[in-house]
């Protein structure tokens, strides 16, 4: 046997410059829980968090949906670290324990060997801060990303002003940096109830509760004499605004009759939020849709293993509804054992399951397609409307007309959101479809009269944070990456001109030179 | 198990083609235009793997199918009814001295065919390329080429094609073929068995294993390759620029979309994962170097795509001797530029016999009946062996 082809990806890839026993993505509850009970069990962790997240991320809306409703403070990195790390006395706990926190540095991507990728010297971690991108090592990775927020849209709903519960979460919890004075809060589930209960301790008005469903999905007591009514049987109509944004909600009824307009420069979309598995699919990782755990979620066993053994995952990037600090730490010790270290079990039961989060967020779809109409747009980075992705019209700037309708894709199977991102662009622009993805996978079902769990989760590729080409780039690579590398495979005989096989030129190189006959 | 295919559907065509790519997908809409019967099987979706995720280049002055392609590109637009975003001419940029002999070995090679290219010097480069670095030592205008959306170009083909009666299937997997008086009469599949004249076999990493099926020997070997895409920038004047290791394209949207470098060879027939790797970084170096002005665009997304090659590098379009009625078509990693022109080609071979248009005595199979059974090893165009998940553990024990 010869030697490898030199200008394949074999031995191109050195060990990375540092590596971890146990690598942490995301240090909310379950990540820090994790972190801290595995560096008590003795592994040498590294724990890694994007917040603070830096501003121009969030004005597109990565990770979460912020809205333009961060105050100008998120624009200093220093002071928003301060905050982050006053947000939790676990990361005081963590750095005791040696555990290695890096803050502000965000997980682009995860490798590991697996089908049809072989040549990686082991589990990869893509990082990236502010400065810089860097691969690191990992002998077990445990992903505790949560989860973002369900964007669903309305009319005017494309404008700041409208942000997901999870960002004002972060925003107001973590940051102290919320910009809006006075929200109505979309959803009156348990994360409605507690988003609407958070901005009125930190002193922010809400002038109502809606629910499109006749009856509060969570009890209101707890509102009960704080002016907050809760509207059912009510969507958003519209949103009006100016050049800051949202200035009013004009509310309809779910039968379409017109209903009040409520003063408001901030509507929380808090219908629902979504596990993060862009890591885990990233990954090769086994994924499945579980309608009560928040849609596509990992496959995991008891203690939180992926299907690739070296990989865990804890907390609401795991499935909703578990008690993310228990998970972590089960997961982290089951991390410990699987490297032969001697550690208790951890096996915290389960919480029941919450309510059928997809059904209520396909009533919540239904309700809107009926009083927003084909107009409202599903894609802001692409501008792609309802209408535009039923019809699968092409772009904008091919003037062409739409040529037949979405469901015909299916064809033996179902239709592909993927497929329908490839003709309209809807999911194609900078946020990476966080704000549409949901939303195009329930026009699909609903275009196509088929369950939400038929329809494949669009995929999600590396890197899964929109970074730029200079801070990604890799200016350190192997020198033979560089020595080897070709444009294409760099067959000699695959850009021989036609005419010249058979004849003494077939043996002209690409500059027209005589090839070196060991090169045949 | 899935549902077989209803009764009245179930009938065969005159021509069935496996692989609902772009290179099958082609051929069968240039067999519909003739007014044949056709079928296309698809065990996924159309143009789902490599045909819908490559650069869109439509440059390919080595082939014998060059001077077709380029006659065909600009009026694919009409003849299919629907867009492909094709733009014509290319731009190469050289970084260096041997940057620009290539080009100029490359204008040649076109001026054969009667097609015409212009060096440029860096301050022409740059009128012409606005994005291009300065530290460019030259490039070349190609007044031919183009390119095109590989994603939008392979759903028209396959609505052409529908449009004309011809019929796809997708989500279809082959489960065998039935044989008759020397002749494949008829394909076996999940969904039912689908009779058929002439088939043709264009399922790219998948042609060799099902030809050997037939009894055929068509070596190849299927690898990995990757791309990396930015944000929409403003357009430059021409779409169609590449260059410092990387081919690629600036979409009509504005996306900076290239790949290069290392590939990874597979196992044959290849599970249908397209995983990516860090190479994405080494091809961010890469573009930001050669579009130092787009340095601050974000990386959106990359993609992997498989592709097969033969052991020289070149297509195989002909027919087999035996069984005499199957035409035999793998485009050796170079498929969809060519897909107008070799389409045609096939269903040329198809109802002819022969290509009436080009000269293909370089594409045919039997200059490879000589190739050992372990040209793979020899060659070293053989997978990556991991490192044993103990010893790694081990290893980067030794690390921690």
């Amino acid at each position: 046997m010869t030697a490898t082809d030199p200008r394949s990806v074999t031995g191109k890839f050195p060990p990375p410059a540092e590596t971890f026993q146990l690598a942490v993505v995301g240090a909310g509850p379950a990540g820090l829980a994790a972190a801290i009970a595995a560096a008590e069990a003795g592994l040498r962790v590294l724990l890694i968090d994007e917040n603070p997240v830096e501003s121009a991320q969030m004005g597109l809306d990565v990770p979460l949906l912020y809205g333009g409703r961060a105050t100008a403070a998120t624009g200093r990195p220093a002071r928003m670290l301060e905050q982050v790390i006053a947000s939790d006395p676990g990361f005081a706990e963590a750095f005791d324990l040696g555990v290695d926190v890096r803050l502000g540095t965000a997980c682009w991507g995860a490798f590991a060997n697996g089908p049809n990728r072989q040549a990686l010297p082991g589990l990869l971690l893509g990082l990236a801060d502010a400065e810089r991108s860097w691969l690191c090592g990992a002998q077990r990775l445990l992903l505790a990303p949560g989860a973002r927020d369900l964007v669903l849209g309305f009319p005017g709903s494309d404008q700041p002003g409208v942000v997901g519960a999870q960002a004002v979460a972060a925003l107001l919890g973590r940051y102290d940096a919320f910009a809006g004075r006075r929200a109505v809060v979309l959803g009156s589930g348990t994360l409605g109830i507690e988003t609407a209960l958070l901005l009125l301790e930190r002193g922010i008005a809400v002038a109502a509760v809606i629910e499109a469903r006749d009856v509060p999905q969570a009890p209101t007591d707890a509102l009960d004499g704080r002016g907050v009514p809760v509207l059912c049987g009510m969507l958003p109509g519209e949103a009006i605004g100016g050049p800051d944004g949202v200035t009013a909600l004009r509310l309809v009824a779910t039968d379409g009759s017109p209903g009040p307009l409520l003063e408001a420069d901030t509507v929380v979309l808090a219908v629902g939020t979504v596990p993060n598995v862009e890591l885990a699919q990233v990954l090769g990782c086994a994924l499945a849709f579980d309608a009560l755990r928040g849609g596509w979620v990992p496959v995991l066993d008891a203690d939180g293993a992926t299907s690739l053994s070296m990989v865990f995952i804890a907390g609401d990037g795991a499935g909703l509804g578990d008690d993310a600090a228990a998970a972590g730490r089960r997961a982290a010790l089951a991390a410990a054992r699987s490297l032969g270290l001697a550690v208790a079990e951890a096996a915290p039961p389960r919480l029941p399951a919450p309510a059928d989060a997809i059904a209520y967020r396909m009533d919540w779809m239904r309700g809107l397609i009926a009083t927003g109409g084909a107009g409202t747009l599903v894609c802001q980075c692409e501008e792609v409307s309802r209408g535009d992705l039923l019809e699968l019209r092409p772009p904008r700037y091919l003037d062409a007309p739409p040529p037949r309708p979405v469901a015909s894709l299916g064809n033996g199977g179902p239709v592909h959101p993927d497929q329908v991102k490839r003709l309209t662009r809807a999911g194609m622009g900078p946020c990476q479809g966080r704000r549409c993805r949901e939303q195009v996978a329930m026009l699909l079902a609903l275009a196509t009269d088929t369950p939400l769990e038929t329809i494949p989760l669009a995929s999600y590729r590396a890197p899964v944070r929109p970074l730029p080409l200079g801070l990604l780039a890799d200016t350190e690579e192997l020198a033979e990456m560089a020595a080897h590398w070709e444009v294409w495979f760099g067959i000699q005989g695959q850009w021989v001109p036609w005419r010249d096989i058979g004849t003494p030129r077939e043996h002209l190189d690409r500059y027209g030179e005589p090839v070196d006959p060991g090169h045949l | 198990m899935r549902a077989p295919v209803q009764d009245t559907e179930a009938t065969g065509a005159a021509v069935i083609v496996i692989g609902g790519g772009v290179t099958g997908l082609s051929a069968a809409w240039w067999l519909a235009r003739q007014g044949v019967a056709v079928l296309v099987l698809e065990r996924g979706i159309v143009g789902w793997e490599a045909s819908g995720r490559n650069g869109g280049g439509c440059t390919h002055y080595a082939s014998p199918l060059f001077r077709e392609e380029q006659h065909l590109w600009p009026q694919m637009d009409a003849l299919l009814g629907y867009p492909t975003e094709h733009r014509p001419y290319r731009i190469g940029v050289a970084m260096d001295e041997m940057g620009l002999k290539r080009f100029r070995r490359m204008a040649e090679i076109a001026a054969e065919d009667g097609f015409s290219a212009t060096m440029l010097d860096p301050k022409a480069l740059r009128e012409a390329a606005p994005l291009v670095t300065e530290a460019a030592a030259g490039g070349v205008f190609f007044d031919f080429g183009g390119h095109a959306n590989p994603q939008r170009t392979v759903q028209a083909y396959a609505w052409a094609l529908e449009d004309l009666g011809g019929r796809i299937l997708q989500h279809t997997t082959l489960t065998g073929f039935q044989r008759r008086g020397g002749k494949v009469t008829a394909v076996e599949t999940d969904r039912g068995v689908f009779g058929c004249d002439t088939l043709v076999v264009a399922a790219g990493p998948g042609t060799g294993p099902l030809l050997g099926r037939l009894g055929a020997h068509l070596p190849m070997a299927p690898a990995r390759a990757e791309m990396i895409v930015t944000e929409p920038l403003p357009p430059m004047r021409h779409g169609g620029v590449d260059g410092n290791g990387l081919y690629g394209r600036q979409t009509l949207r504005g996306n900076l979309a290239y790949g290069g470098g290392p590939h990874e060879w597979l196992a044959e027939e290849p599970p249908p994962d397209r995983p990516g790797t860090p190479l994405l970084r080494n091809l961010a170096h890469r573009v930001a170097t050669l579009f130092p002005r787009a340095a601050h665009a974000r990386v959106i997304r990359s993609w992997a795509g498989v592709i097969e090659n033969t052991p020289d590098g070149r297509p195989v379009l002909d027919v087999l001797e035996d069984p005499p009625n199957v035409v035999a078509a793998t485009m050796s990693s170079v498929g969809f530029g060519l897909s107008p022109a070799s389409g045609r080609a096939i269903a040329d071979l198809a109802l002819h016999g022969s290509c009436q248009f080009a000269d293909l005595s370089s594409l045919r199979l039997d200059r490879f009946k000589n190739v050992p059974l372990d040209w793979r090893e020899r060659r070293g165009w053989v997978p990556p062996v991991p490192p044993d998940a103990g010893e790694t553990a081990q290893h980067m024990g030794e690390f921690a």
